[in-house]
Protein backbone atom coordinates (compact mmCIF):
# COMPACT_ATOMS: atom_id res chain seq x y z
CA UNK A 1 0.00 0.00 0.00
CA UNK A 2 2.36 2.81 -1.34
CA UNK A 3 -0.36 4.97 -2.15
CA UNK A 4 -2.83 6.68 0.24
CA UNK A 5 -5.79 5.53 1.31
CA UNK A 6 -8.61 6.92 2.39
CA UNK A 7 -10.98 6.09 4.60
CA UNK A 8 -14.02 8.66 5.93
CA UNK A 9 -16.56 7.80 8.84
CA UNK A 10 -19.52 9.45 8.83
CA UNK A 11 -22.73 9.50 10.62
CA UNK A 12 -24.52 11.52 13.50
CA UNK A 13 -23.11 13.92 15.96
CA UNK A 14 -22.52 11.46 18.99
CA UNK A 15 -22.00 8.48 17.23
CA UNK A 16 -18.27 8.07 18.10
CA UNK A 17 -17.10 8.21 14.36
CA UNK A 18 -14.46 10.86 15.18
CA UNK A 19 -13.37 8.64 17.87
CA UNK A 20 -13.55 5.10 15.37
CA UNK A 21 -11.18 7.62 13.14
CA UNK A 22 -8.73 8.04 15.74
CA UNK A 23 -8.75 4.38 16.57
CA UNK A 24 -8.14 3.71 13.12
CA UNK A 25 -5.14 6.10 12.72
CA UNK A 26 -3.95 4.79 16.10
CA UNK A 27 -3.85 1.32 14.53
CA UNK A 28 -2.03 2.43 11.40
CA UNK A 29 0.35 4.40 12.57
CA UNK A 30 1.44 3.04 16.09
CA UNK A 31 0.76 -0.56 16.02
CA UNK A 32 2.13 -0.62 12.39
CA UNK A 33 4.37 1.97 12.02
CA UNK A 34 2.28 3.30 8.68
CA UNK A 35 1.79 7.42 8.21
CA UNK A 36 -1.81 8.31 9.36
CA UNK A 37 -3.07 12.07 8.87
CA UNK A 38 -6.68 12.32 10.99
CA UNK A 39 -9.04 14.92 10.51
CA UNK A 40 -13.03 15.73 11.47
CA UNK A 41 -16.17 17.86 10.54
CA UNK A 42 -15.64 20.81 13.32
CA UNK A 43 -17.75 23.52 14.80
CA UNK A 44 -21.47 24.61 14.42
CA UNK A 45 -21.71 21.30 11.52
CA UNK A 46 -20.42 18.80 14.40
CA UNK A 47 -22.76 20.06 16.83
CA UNK A 48 -25.87 17.04 15.90
CA UNK A 49 -26.86 16.68 12.34
CA UNK A 50 -24.23 15.02 10.31
CA UNK A 51 -20.77 14.51 11.51
CA UNK A 52 -17.21 12.80 9.53
CA UNK A 53 -14.02 11.93 10.22
CA UNK A 54 -11.30 11.21 7.39
CA UNK A 55 -8.29 8.78 7.89
CA UNK A 56 -5.49 9.12 5.60
CA UNK A 57 -3.17 6.02 5.66
CA UNK A 58 0.19 5.79 3.23
CA UNK A 59 3.22 4.19 3.13
CA UNK A 60 4.74 7.46 2.42
CA UNK A 61 4.54 10.92 4.37
CA UNK A 62 1.28 12.42 3.64
CA UNK A 63 1.21 15.78 2.59
CA UNK A 64 -2.46 17.16 1.52
CA UNK A 65 -4.10 15.97 5.11
CA UNK A 66 -7.97 16.26 3.54
CA UNK A 67 -9.61 13.55 1.56
CA UNK A 68 -9.06 14.07 -2.26
CA UNK A 69 -10.97 10.64 -3.73
CA UNK A 70 -12.59 8.41 -0.47
CA UNK A 71 -11.47 4.72 -1.20
CA UNK A 72 -14.20 3.72 1.50
CA UNK A 73 -16.61 5.32 3.19
CA UNK A 74 -18.93 4.50 6.08
CA UNK A 75 -22.73 6.55 6.49
CA UNK A 76 -24.57 5.16 9.40
CA UNK A 77 -27.79 7.89 9.13
CA UNK A 78 -29.75 9.13 5.68
CA UNK A 79 -27.96 12.72 6.50
CA UNK A 80 -24.45 11.61 6.61
CA UNK A 81 -25.30 9.34 3.24
CA UNK A 82 -26.41 12.46 1.53
CA UNK A 83 -23.96 15.06 2.67
CA UNK A 84 -20.93 12.50 3.01
CA UNK A 85 -20.94 9.99 1.01
CA UNK A 86 -19.98 11.34 -2.12
CA UNK A 87 -16.57 11.60 -4.03
CA UNK A 88 -16.12 7.25 -3.42
CA UNK A 89 -13.42 6.19 -5.58
CA UNK A 90 -14.47 4.30 -8.78
CA UNK A 91 -14.41 0.90 -7.88
CA UNK A 92 -14.57 1.93 -4.13
CA UNK A 93 -16.44 0.93 -1.17
CA UNK A 94 -19.77 2.61 0.43
CA UNK A 95 -20.69 0.67 4.11
CA UNK A 96 -23.98 1.53 5.37
CA UNK A 97 -26.34 0.90 8.43
CA UNK A 98 -29.41 -0.93 6.07
CA UNK A 99 -31.95 -0.27 8.86
CA UNK A 100 -31.01 3.73 8.23
CA UNK A 101 -29.61 4.70 4.67
CA UNK A 102 -32.54 3.29 2.65
CA UNK A 103 -31.90 5.67 0.09
CA UNK A 104 -28.94 4.25 -1.08
CA UNK A 105 -26.40 6.81 -2.82
CA UNK A 106 -25.86 5.68 -6.42
CA UNK A 107 -21.82 5.51 -8.11
CA UNK A 108 -20.00 3.01 -9.61
CA UNK A 109 -18.63 1.47 -5.83
CA UNK A 110 -19.74 -1.68 -4.04
CA UNK A 111 -22.26 -1.18 -1.70
CA UNK A 112 -21.92 -3.36 1.75
CA UNK A 113 -25.15 -3.39 4.05
CA UNK A 114 -25.07 -4.18 7.59
CA UNK A 115 -27.57 -3.13 10.31
CA UNK A 116 -24.65 -1.71 12.46
CA UNK A 117 -26.74 -0.22 15.57
CA UNK A 118 -29.12 -2.81 16.04
CA UNK A 119 -25.92 -5.34 16.05
CA UNK A 120 -24.73 -3.30 18.59
CA UNK A 121 -27.80 -3.33 20.37
CA UNK A 122 -28.74 -7.05 19.83
CA UNK A 123 -25.13 -8.70 19.39
CA UNK A 124 -22.93 -7.11 21.36
CA UNK A 125 -25.53 -5.80 24.63
CA UNK A 126 -24.70 -1.89 24.07
CA UNK A 127 -26.04 0.46 21.28
CA UNK A 128 -22.99 2.68 22.37
CA UNK A 129 -20.74 0.35 20.96
CA UNK A 130 -22.16 0.82 17.35
CA UNK A 131 -18.89 3.09 16.35
CA UNK A 132 -16.62 0.39 17.09
CA UNK A 133 -18.63 -2.52 15.35
CA UNK A 134 -18.57 0.17 12.59
CA UNK A 135 -15.01 -0.13 12.90
CA UNK A 136 -14.63 -3.55 12.79
CA UNK A 137 -16.48 -4.04 10.10
CA UNK A 138 -14.80 -1.11 7.93
CA UNK A 139 -11.30 -2.96 8.76
CA UNK A 140 -12.27 -6.09 7.47
CA UNK A 141 -14.16 -4.36 4.20
CA UNK A 142 -10.76 -2.61 3.54
CA UNK A 143 -8.03 -4.20 4.99
CA UNK A 144 -6.17 -1.51 5.41
CA UNK A 145 -5.20 -2.77 9.08
CA UNK A 146 -4.58 -6.07 10.32
CA UNK A 147 -7.21 -7.29 12.64
CA UNK A 148 -5.00 -7.48 15.10
CA UNK A 149 -3.88 -3.43 14.56
CA UNK A 150 -7.25 -2.91 14.43
CA UNK A 151 -8.71 -4.39 18.13
CA UNK A 152 -5.02 -3.17 20.18
CA UNK A 153 -5.72 0.51 19.23
CA UNK A 154 -9.48 -0.34 19.98
CA UNK A 155 -8.30 -1.86 23.70
CA UNK A 156 -5.94 0.97 24.05
CA UNK A 157 -8.53 3.47 24.00
CA UNK A 158 -11.39 2.30 26.10
CA UNK A 159 -11.38 2.26 30.11
CA UNK A 160 -11.19 -1.10 31.24
CA UNK A 161 -14.10 -2.07 32.57
CA UNK A 162 -15.55 -2.06 28.67
CA UNK A 163 -12.75 -3.87 27.42
CA UNK A 164 -14.45 -6.92 26.65
CA UNK A 165 -17.72 -4.97 25.54
CA UNK A 166 -15.59 -3.12 22.73
CA UNK A 167 -13.64 -6.93 21.82
CA UNK A 168 -16.91 -8.40 21.05
CA UNK A 169 -18.09 -5.29 19.60
CA UNK A 170 -14.62 -5.30 16.82
CA UNK A 171 -14.97 -8.53 16.58
CA UNK A 172 -18.75 -8.67 15.46
CA UNK A 173 -18.27 -5.92 13.16
CA UNK A 174 -15.17 -7.88 11.68
CA UNK A 175 -17.37 -10.43 11.24
CA UNK A 176 -20.61 -9.60 9.67
CA UNK A 177 -18.70 -7.83 7.17
CA UNK A 178 -16.67 -10.92 6.38
CA UNK A 179 -20.29 -13.01 6.22
CA UNK A 180 -21.69 -10.47 3.95
CA UNK A 181 -18.96 -10.64 1.37
CA UNK A 182 -18.98 -14.48 1.73
CA UNK A 183 -22.86 -14.81 1.72
CA UNK B 1 15.19 2.40 23.77
CA UNK B 2 12.36 3.18 21.51
CA UNK B 3 11.02 6.50 21.60
CA UNK B 4 7.45 7.57 22.91
CA UNK B 5 5.10 8.04 19.64
CA UNK B 6 1.66 8.99 19.69
CA UNK B 7 -1.22 10.12 17.48
CA UNK B 8 -1.55 14.09 18.33
CA UNK B 9 -3.58 17.15 17.68
CA UNK B 10 -1.42 19.64 16.45
CA UNK B 11 -2.94 21.89 19.27
CA UNK B 12 -1.53 19.50 21.89
CA UNK B 13 1.89 18.88 19.96
CA UNK B 14 1.92 23.13 20.80
CA UNK B 15 1.61 22.16 24.74
CA UNK B 16 4.04 19.22 24.92
CA UNK B 17 6.64 21.58 22.51
CA UNK B 18 5.83 24.22 25.28
CA UNK B 19 6.71 21.67 28.00
CA UNK B 20 10.05 20.28 26.54
CA UNK B 21 11.21 23.93 26.22
CA UNK B 22 10.39 24.66 29.92
CA UNK B 23 7.24 26.17 29.62
CA UNK B 24 6.09 26.89 33.29
CA UNK B 25 3.67 29.40 33.00
CA UNK B 26 0.65 29.83 30.23
CA UNK B 27 -2.04 32.80 31.51
CA UNK B 28 -4.80 32.65 28.36
CA UNK B 29 -8.41 33.05 27.41
CA UNK B 30 -9.50 30.26 25.73
CA UNK B 31 -10.41 30.44 22.03
CA UNK B 32 -11.67 28.67 18.76
CA UNK B 33 -9.22 27.05 17.11
CA UNK B 34 -6.93 27.02 20.04
CA UNK B 35 -8.15 26.17 23.14
CA UNK B 36 -7.01 22.64 23.47
CA UNK B 37 -3.47 23.61 23.86
CA UNK B 38 -4.83 25.59 26.83
CA UNK B 39 -6.58 22.23 27.97
CA UNK B 40 -3.60 20.21 27.85
CA UNK B 41 -1.51 22.87 29.61
CA UNK B 42 -4.27 23.26 32.57
CA UNK B 43 -4.07 19.51 33.19
CA UNK B 44 -0.17 19.17 32.30
CA UNK B 45 1.61 22.56 33.69
CA UNK B 46 0.54 21.55 37.46
CA UNK B 47 1.78 18.19 37.15
CA UNK B 48 5.53 19.97 36.45
CA UNK B 49 5.26 22.52 39.38
CA UNK B 50 4.02 25.46 36.44
CA UNK B 51 1.21 27.47 36.84
CA UNK B 52 -1.79 27.81 34.33
CA UNK B 53 -4.00 30.67 34.51
CA UNK B 54 -7.19 31.60 33.03
CA UNK B 55 -7.92 35.59 32.88
CA UNK B 56 -10.69 37.08 32.03
CA UNK B 57 -9.93 38.26 28.64
CA UNK B 58 -6.86 38.41 25.74
CA UNK B 59 -5.78 41.10 26.98
CA UNK B 60 -5.36 40.06 31.21
CA UNK B 61 -3.58 36.77 29.62
CA UNK B 62 -1.31 39.10 27.06
CA UNK B 63 -0.64 40.75 30.54
CA UNK B 64 -0.29 37.75 32.74
CA UNK B 65 2.60 36.53 30.46
CA UNK B 66 4.60 39.56 30.59
CA UNK B 67 4.68 39.31 34.73
CA UNK B 68 5.45 35.84 34.55
CA UNK B 69 8.50 36.23 32.12
CA UNK B 70 9.75 39.25 33.93
CA UNK B 71 9.70 36.87 37.62
CA UNK B 72 11.88 34.81 35.54
CA UNK B 73 9.46 32.26 34.04
CA UNK B 74 8.86 30.58 30.48
CA UNK B 75 5.52 32.54 29.89
CA UNK B 76 3.23 31.18 26.94
CA UNK B 77 -0.35 32.49 25.79
CA UNK B 78 -2.18 30.62 22.80
CA UNK B 79 -5.32 32.72 21.30
CA UNK B 80 -6.50 32.65 17.58
CA UNK B 81 -6.93 36.18 15.21
CA UNK B 82 -9.04 38.11 17.55
CA UNK B 83 -7.17 37.53 20.99
CA UNK B 84 -3.90 38.92 19.12
CA UNK B 85 -5.62 41.82 17.92
CA UNK B 86 -6.43 42.31 21.88
CA UNK B 87 -2.99 41.48 22.44
CA UNK B 88 -1.35 44.21 20.33
CA UNK B 89 -0.50 46.92 22.45
CA UNK B 90 0.91 44.47 25.17
CA UNK B 91 3.11 42.84 22.58
CA UNK B 92 4.30 46.20 21.87
CA UNK B 93 5.19 46.80 25.34
CA UNK B 94 7.10 43.33 25.72
CA UNK B 95 8.90 44.49 22.63
CA UNK B 96 9.85 47.67 24.06
CA UNK B 97 10.71 46.45 27.21
CA UNK B 98 12.33 43.43 25.76
CA UNK B 99 10.35 40.55 27.31
CA UNK B 100 10.96 37.04 26.49
CA UNK B 101 7.78 35.00 25.87
CA UNK B 102 5.64 32.95 22.95
CA UNK B 103 2.68 33.92 21.38
CA UNK B 104 0.84 31.05 19.44
CA UNK B 105 -1.70 31.80 16.81
CA UNK B 106 -3.91 29.59 15.52
CA UNK B 107 -5.09 31.21 12.71
CA UNK B 108 -9.08 31.19 11.46
CA UNK B 109 -10.57 33.75 9.04
CA UNK B 110 -11.32 37.76 9.80
CA UNK B 111 -11.64 40.19 10.55
CA UNK B 112 -12.99 40.65 13.74
CA UNK B 113 -15.02 37.26 15.12
CA UNK B 114 -14.87 36.28 11.11
CA UNK B 115 -15.48 32.26 11.01
CA UNK B 116 -14.46 30.62 14.37
CA UNK B 117 -13.85 27.34 12.98
CA UNK B 118 -12.74 27.33 9.46
CA UNK B 119 -9.13 27.82 8.85
CA UNK B 120 -7.33 31.13 7.81
CA UNK B 121 -3.81 32.31 6.97
CA UNK B 122 -4.91 36.11 7.03
CA UNK B 123 -2.24 37.36 10.24
CA UNK B 124 0.53 37.08 8.54
CA UNK B 125 0.89 40.52 8.14
CA UNK B 126 -0.42 41.36 11.54
CA UNK B 127 2.19 39.08 13.01
CA UNK B 128 5.03 41.89 11.66
CA UNK B 129 2.97 45.17 11.33
CA UNK B 130 0.05 44.32 14.81
CA UNK B 131 1.60 46.52 16.74
CA UNK B 132 2.50 50.26 16.33
CA UNK B 133 6.17 51.84 16.02
CA UNK B 134 9.05 50.06 14.74
CA UNK B 135 10.04 46.71 16.56
CA UNK B 136 11.78 43.47 15.79
CA UNK B 137 9.40 40.36 14.60
CA UNK B 138 9.94 36.65 14.65
CA UNK B 139 6.83 34.59 13.80
CA UNK B 140 7.77 30.46 12.84
CA UNK B 141 4.67 28.99 10.61
CA UNK B 142 5.30 25.12 11.20
CA UNK B 143 3.27 23.04 8.91
CA UNK B 144 2.94 19.61 10.36
CA UNK B 145 1.89 17.82 13.99
CA UNK B 146 6.00 17.24 15.04
CA UNK B 147 6.73 20.70 13.87
CA UNK B 148 4.30 22.25 16.10
CA UNK B 149 6.09 20.82 18.88
CA UNK B 150 9.80 21.39 17.37
CA UNK B 151 8.55 24.86 16.22
CA UNK B 152 7.06 25.40 20.06
CA UNK B 153 10.61 24.50 21.67
CA UNK B 154 12.77 27.02 18.80
CA UNK B 155 9.55 29.87 19.70
CA UNK B 156 11.09 29.76 23.31
CA UNK B 157 14.64 29.61 22.30
CA UNK B 158 14.70 32.56 20.37
CA UNK B 159 12.47 34.36 22.64
CA UNK B 160 15.07 33.63 25.26
CA UNK B 161 18.28 34.21 23.27
CA UNK B 162 17.48 37.47 22.00
CA UNK B 163 14.89 38.39 24.97
CA UNK B 164 11.71 39.53 22.99
CA UNK B 165 8.45 38.11 21.96
CA UNK B 166 8.60 35.11 19.49
CA UNK B 167 4.96 34.43 17.79
CA UNK B 168 4.06 30.87 16.15
CA UNK B 169 1.19 31.01 13.66
CA UNK B 170 -0.22 27.83 12.11
CA UNK B 171 -3.55 27.89 11.13
CA UNK B 172 -6.56 25.64 12.37
CA UNK B 173 -6.09 22.64 10.05
CA UNK B 174 -2.84 22.04 10.97
CA UNK B 175 -4.12 23.10 14.73
CA UNK B 176 -6.60 20.27 14.62
CA UNK B 177 -5.34 17.27 12.52
CA UNK B 178 -4.05 14.09 14.31
CA UNK B 179 -0.54 13.23 13.17
CA UNK B 180 2.28 10.53 14.78
CA UNK B 181 4.52 12.61 16.40
CA UNK B 182 7.82 11.35 18.12
CA UNK B 183 8.95 12.93 21.26
CA UNK B 184 12.32 13.71 21.48
CA UNK B 185 13.99 12.18 24.32
CA UNK B 186 15.42 15.40 26.72
CA UNK B 187 18.24 17.14 25.38
CA UNK B 188 17.94 16.05 21.84
CA UNK B 189 16.53 19.23 21.11
CA UNK B 190 18.28 22.56 22.12
CA UNK B 191 16.77 24.15 25.13
CA UNK B 192 17.80 28.00 25.36
CA UNK B 193 17.37 30.04 28.57
CA UNK B 194 17.88 33.80 28.41
CA UNK B 195 21.49 35.29 29.89
CA UNK B 196 20.91 36.45 33.48
CA UNK B 197 23.18 38.88 34.81
CA UNK B 198 26.90 38.31 36.38
CA UNK B 199 27.12 41.92 37.87
CA UNK B 200 26.04 42.67 41.40
CA UNK B 201 22.66 43.84 41.76
CA UNK B 202 23.83 47.71 42.48
CA UNK B 203 25.50 47.22 39.30
CA UNK B 204 22.72 45.96 37.32
CA UNK B 205 21.10 47.84 34.75
CA UNK B 206 18.64 45.95 32.37
CA UNK B 207 19.39 47.41 29.63
CA UNK B 208 22.51 48.00 29.19
CA UNK B 209 24.26 48.24 25.65
CA UNK B 210 28.04 47.27 27.20
CA UNK B 211 26.62 43.66 27.31
CA UNK B 212 26.17 43.57 23.77
CA UNK B 213 22.21 43.58 21.61
CA UNK B 214 20.51 41.79 24.00
CA UNK B 215 21.32 42.65 27.79
CA UNK B 216 21.16 39.85 30.58
CA UNK B 217 17.85 40.01 32.05
CA UNK B 218 17.51 39.42 35.74
CA UNK B 219 14.01 38.01 37.76
CA UNK B 220 11.72 40.37 39.31
CA UNK B 221 11.73 38.59 43.13
CA UNK B 222 15.57 37.98 42.87
CA UNK B 223 17.61 40.68 44.46
CA UNK B 224 17.67 42.44 41.46
CA UNK B 225 15.49 45.34 41.33
CA UNK B 226 14.86 47.38 38.15
CA UNK B 227 12.31 49.78 36.31
CA UNK B 228 10.52 48.93 33.18
CA UNK B 229 8.31 50.62 31.34
CA UNK B 230 6.52 51.52 27.36
CA UNK B 231 8.46 54.43 27.26
CA UNK B 232 11.79 54.50 25.11
CA UNK B 233 14.43 54.16 27.72
CA UNK B 234 18.29 54.46 28.88
CA UNK B 235 20.34 51.38 29.78
CA UNK B 236 19.26 51.81 33.65
CA UNK B 237 15.38 51.10 32.42
CA UNK B 238 14.27 54.73 33.07
CA UNK B 239 12.20 56.70 30.30
CA UNK B 240 14.79 59.34 28.27
CA UNK B 241 14.22 61.94 25.69
CA UNK B 242 17.82 62.25 24.93
CA UNK B 243 17.78 61.81 20.95
CA UNK B 244 21.01 59.61 21.02
CA UNK B 245 20.06 57.24 23.37
CA UNK B 246 16.30 56.89 22.06
CA UNK B 247 18.07 56.06 18.42
CA UNK B 248 20.77 53.85 20.07
CA UNK B 249 18.10 51.86 21.88
CA UNK B 250 15.38 51.53 18.89
CA UNK B 251 18.09 50.86 16.55
CA UNK B 252 19.90 48.33 18.98
CA UNK B 253 16.40 46.20 19.65
CA UNK B 254 16.17 45.60 15.45
CA UNK B 255 19.29 44.77 15.45
CA UNK B 256 18.82 41.47 17.63
CA UNK B 257 16.77 40.45 14.43
CA UNK B 258 18.32 42.13 11.36
CA UNK B 259 21.78 41.13 12.71
CA UNK B 260 20.94 37.76 13.64
CA UNK B 261 19.05 36.64 10.69
CA UNK B 262 21.02 33.34 9.31
CA UNK B 263 20.33 31.78 13.27
CA UNK B 264 16.45 32.83 12.96
CA UNK B 265 15.85 32.01 9.44
CA UNK B 266 14.56 28.18 8.75
CA UNK B 267 13.25 26.78 5.35
CA UNK B 268 13.06 23.81 3.52
CA UNK B 269 13.14 23.81 0.14
CA UNK B 270 11.95 20.90 -1.97
CA UNK B 271 13.05 19.98 -5.80
CA UNK B 272 13.92 23.52 -6.48
CA UNK B 273 17.72 22.96 -7.98
CA UNK B 274 16.24 22.67 -11.34
CA UNK B 275 12.29 24.38 -10.82
CA UNK B 276 11.62 26.68 -13.34
CA UNK B 277 8.17 27.41 -11.32
CA UNK B 278 8.48 28.27 -7.61
CA UNK B 279 5.66 27.66 -4.99
CA UNK B 280 6.21 29.68 -1.99
CA UNK B 281 3.83 28.41 0.69
CA UNK B 282 3.73 27.79 4.51
CA UNK B 283 1.21 26.15 6.70
CA UNK B 284 -0.92 23.54 5.49
CA UNK B 285 -1.06 25.25 2.47
CA UNK B 286 2.26 23.92 1.90
CA UNK B 287 1.41 20.60 1.95
CA UNK B 288 -0.89 21.12 -0.72
CA UNK B 289 1.59 22.58 -2.51
CA UNK B 290 3.71 19.62 -2.01
CA UNK B 291 1.12 17.14 -2.98
CA UNK B 292 0.90 19.23 -6.30
CA UNK B 293 4.83 19.39 -6.90
CA UNK B 294 4.59 15.59 -6.82
CA UNK B 295 2.03 15.06 -9.20
CA UNK B 296 3.20 17.47 -11.94
CA UNK B 297 6.94 16.38 -11.16
CA UNK B 298 5.30 12.74 -12.78
CA UNK B 299 4.24 14.69 -15.54
CA UNK B 300 7.88 16.31 -15.84
CA UNK B 301 6.63 20.10 -15.07
CA UNK B 302 10.26 21.35 -13.55
CA UNK B 303 8.41 22.84 -10.14
CA UNK B 304 9.54 23.36 -6.71
CA UNK B 305 8.58 24.18 -3.19
CA UNK B 306 9.89 26.95 -1.18
CA UNK B 307 8.46 26.51 2.49
CA UNK B 308 9.43 29.61 4.79
CA UNK B 309 9.70 27.51 8.59
CA UNK B 310 10.38 30.97 9.82
CA UNK B 311 8.14 33.82 8.02
CA UNK B 312 9.39 36.71 9.90
CA UNK B 313 11.94 37.77 9.49
CA UNK B 314 11.42 37.74 5.97
CA UNK B 315 13.71 35.17 3.95
CA UNK B 316 15.03 38.22 1.30
CA UNK B 317 18.42 36.92 0.40
CA UNK B 318 17.13 32.98 -0.56
CA UNK B 319 13.70 34.40 -2.37
CA UNK B 320 15.60 37.05 -4.49
CA UNK B 321 18.00 34.15 -6.08
CA UNK B 322 14.88 32.02 -6.52
CA UNK B 323 13.03 34.71 -8.75
CA UNK B 324 15.81 34.82 -10.47
CA UNK B 325 16.39 31.33 -11.12
CA UNK B 326 12.55 30.64 -12.08
CA UNK B 327 10.27 31.98 -14.73
CA UNK B 328 7.54 31.94 -12.22
CA UNK B 329 6.42 31.76 -8.24
CA UNK B 330 3.27 30.47 -7.60
CA UNK B 331 2.06 31.71 -3.98
CA UNK B 332 -1.46 30.23 -2.61
CA UNK B 333 -2.54 31.76 0.79
CA UNK B 334 -5.90 31.52 2.77
CA UNK B 335 -5.94 35.13 2.36
CA UNK B 336 -6.52 38.04 -0.19
CA UNK B 337 -2.20 37.79 -0.88
CA UNK B 338 0.26 38.95 2.11
CA UNK B 339 2.92 37.13 1.80
CA UNK B 340 2.63 37.62 -2.14
CA UNK B 341 3.78 41.65 -1.05
CA UNK B 342 6.86 40.39 0.44
CA UNK B 343 7.59 38.47 -2.12
CA UNK B 344 6.95 40.64 -4.99
CA UNK B 345 9.18 43.31 -3.02
CA UNK B 346 12.39 41.14 -2.89
CA UNK B 347 11.78 39.30 -6.36
CA UNK B 348 12.16 43.40 -7.52
CA UNK B 349 10.05 42.39 -11.03
CA UNK B 350 12.47 39.41 -12.11
CA UNK B 351 9.84 36.95 -12.84
CA UNK B 352 6.54 36.27 -13.04
CA UNK B 353 4.74 36.04 -9.40
CA UNK B 354 0.81 34.57 -9.17
CA UNK B 355 -1.01 34.29 -6.18
CA UNK B 356 -3.89 31.56 -5.07
CA UNK B 357 -5.95 32.92 -2.87
CA UNK B 358 -9.50 31.51 -0.93
CA UNK B 359 -11.14 32.86 1.95
CA UNK B 360 -14.08 30.71 1.82
CA UNK B 361 -13.36 28.60 5.11
CA UNK B 362 -11.97 25.41 2.41
CA UNK B 363 -8.42 24.66 2.37
CA UNK B 364 -6.90 25.57 -0.88
CA UNK B 365 -6.44 21.72 -2.59
CA UNK B 366 -4.05 20.24 -4.53
CA UNK B 367 -5.79 20.56 -7.62
CA UNK B 368 -5.92 23.94 -7.95
CA UNK B 369 -2.49 24.88 -7.18
CA UNK B 370 -1.47 22.09 -10.06
CA UNK B 371 -3.92 24.44 -12.82
CA UNK B 372 -2.01 27.51 -11.69
CA UNK B 373 1.55 26.59 -11.86
CA UNK B 374 0.56 24.82 -15.69
CA UNK B 375 -1.11 28.16 -16.17
CA UNK B 376 2.58 29.73 -15.47
CA UNK B 377 4.44 27.31 -16.83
Amino acid sequence: MAQRYEIRFSGAGGQGLITAGIILAEAASINEGKHAVQSQSYGPEARGGASKSEVIISDEPIDYPKATIVDACLAMTQESADKYANGIKSGGVLLIDSDFVKNVPAGDFRVVKIPIMRTAKDDVGREIVANVVALGAMIALTDVVSREAGEKAVLAKVPEAFLELNKKAYSIGFEKVKEALEG
Amino acid sequence: MAKKVALLQGNSACAYGALYAGCNFFGGYPITPSTEVAEVLSVELPKVGGKFIQMEDEIAAMASVIGAALAGQKALTATSGPGVSLKQELIGYACIAEVPCVIINVMRGGPSTGMPTGPGQSDVQQAKWGTHGDHPVIALVPSSVQEIFSETVRAFNLAEKYRMPVQVLYDEIVGHMRERIEFPEPGELEVINRTEPTVSPEDYKPFDPSFGDVPPLAAFGTDYRFHVTGLNKAADGFPTTKANLVDDEQRRQIRKVDGNQPDIELNEEYLTEDAEVIIFAYGSTARSARYAVNELRKEGVKVGLFRPITLWPFPEKRVAELAKQAKAIVVPELNLGQMILEVERVAKGTCDIVGINRVDGEPINPGQIIAQVKEVK
